[in-house]
């Protein structure tokens, strides 16, 4: 990120000073910098009402609940994990609390599935068929309602600033299933034992 | 078909979650109100949590506007992305997203801010952030945790899950605003 951030601010000044727009640019930083506050504290809102509710969600034990739900998807999706292991009840978890958009509760979950992962690892150093797809499955948004891009969107004064959740829950859910399907199809390519796809590509 | 059940789903998953976690978190004997409380308060903190990156960002990128290189790259690239039905203005989103959640947003903020958030560019970036994950920084979290080094097949189907994302956005933000 280091690169591309410098990157972008050098490119700027040097377009403005190139296309004589010096003047423009110093009088859009300060406004940009305005911006920015002015959005994160309209943020706040959306963000303390879903967060609290979230909060509600936790205690009533709906994590838990969504996890059973969630379990019987997650064995099929790994079943070179044993159903009883550590690693199941870890992922079932991670995926219950992205679910609620629980970010910093799905983090440890997600890590403590890992871990138990890596126990079944005959290989260390090389990921299993099942940390790939877990980690494939983390890297898709699964979450039920995107509060953040809400709360910027009531933030930038929308209309109705829930209006994408629908689209934006399918898109998720697509992605998703792209993760999940080539994580499986990609798993014969990417032979165990060596560094990338084996020789030929074939599986 | 589709349009209507999209456009159900968005009327009502926040009103009814609103009104079915409570009732249930009741029925549990949770002590709602108390736990609410207790959760909002970490609402706050995220916002302001979130602001240096947003900022860095925005800031970033209003000068990339403001300087002419952003209309240059849009009249560059313009031709293929309107081909691909992404406004000029979404692919910083694009470009980001996998690498990072703060810059992501920061680039929506952007958005936002110069395209507003009822048009066809404000809603798809809004649906292209909310849909894909930061996959780098998933995989260098999770992986790293343990220290697996061959990623295998996480990360090609990582970038794929972003990819089917972005594009699944592009057709449903159509589909349904269009």
């Amino acid at each position: 990120m280091s690169y591309i951030w410098v990157l972008l601010l050098a490119l700027s000044v040097a377009t403005a000073a190139a296309s004589g727009r010096m003047s423009e640019l110093a009088a859009a930083i300060p406004a940009a910098a305005q911006s920015a506050v002015t959005l994160s504290l309209g943020l706040a809102g959306v963000l303390t009402l879903w967060l609290g509710l979230m909060k509600v969600a936790e205690r009533a034990g709906l994590v838990a609940l969504l996890a059973r739900l969630c379990r019987p998807l997650l064995r099929r999706l790994f079943p070179e994990v044993p159903a009883d292991h550590p690693a199941m009840g870890a992922m079932v978890m991670n995926v219950a609390a992205n679910l609620l958009g629980l970010g910093n509760a799905a983090t440890p979950f997600g890590l403590e599935a890992m871990r138990r992962l890596e126990e079944l690892n005959p290989e260390p150093g090389t990921a299993t068929d099942a940390q790939a797809l877990f980690c494939a499955l983390n890297s898709s948004s699964l979450q039920l309602v995107p509060a953040t891009v809400m709360g910027l969107r009531a933030a930038a004064g929308a209309r109705n600033p829930a209006d994408v959740i629908g689209p934006t829950l399918l898109a998720s859910a697509l992605s998703a299933c792209a993760a999940v399907l080539s994580a499986k199809l990609l798993a014969r390519l990417y032979r165990r034992g060596g560094a990338g796809p084996a020789p030929g590509g074939g599986p | 078909m589709l349009r209507a059940a999209l456009e159900a789903v968005s009327a009502l998953a926040v009103p009814l979650l609103l009104a079915a976690i409570p009732l249930y978190a009741l029925v549990r004997k949770v002590n709602v109100y108390a736990a609410f409380l207790e959760g909002a308060k970490e609402g706050f903190a995220t916002a302001v949590r979130i602001l240096p990156a947003l900022l860095a960002v925005v800031v970033a990128l209003g000068m990339l506007d403001a300087s002419g290189a952003l209309g240059a790259a849009g009249r560059l690239l313009g031709p293929l992305l309107a081909r691909l039905s992404i406004p000029a203005p979404v692919l910083p989103i694009v470009l980001v997203r996998p690498l990072s959640g703060g810059a992501a947003l920061g680039a929506l903020a952007e958005v936002l801010r110069q395209e507003g958030p009822d048009g066809y560019a404000g809603r798809l970036a809004s649906v292209m952030a909310g849909s894909t994950e930061t996959t780098f920084y998933v995989l260098a979290v999770y992986m790293g945790a343990v220290g697996v080094k061959r990623y295998r097949q996480a990360l090609p189907a990582g970038i794929l899950a972003d990819l089917v994302g972005f594009a699944a956005s592009v057709l449903l933000v159509r589909a349904v605003f269009g």
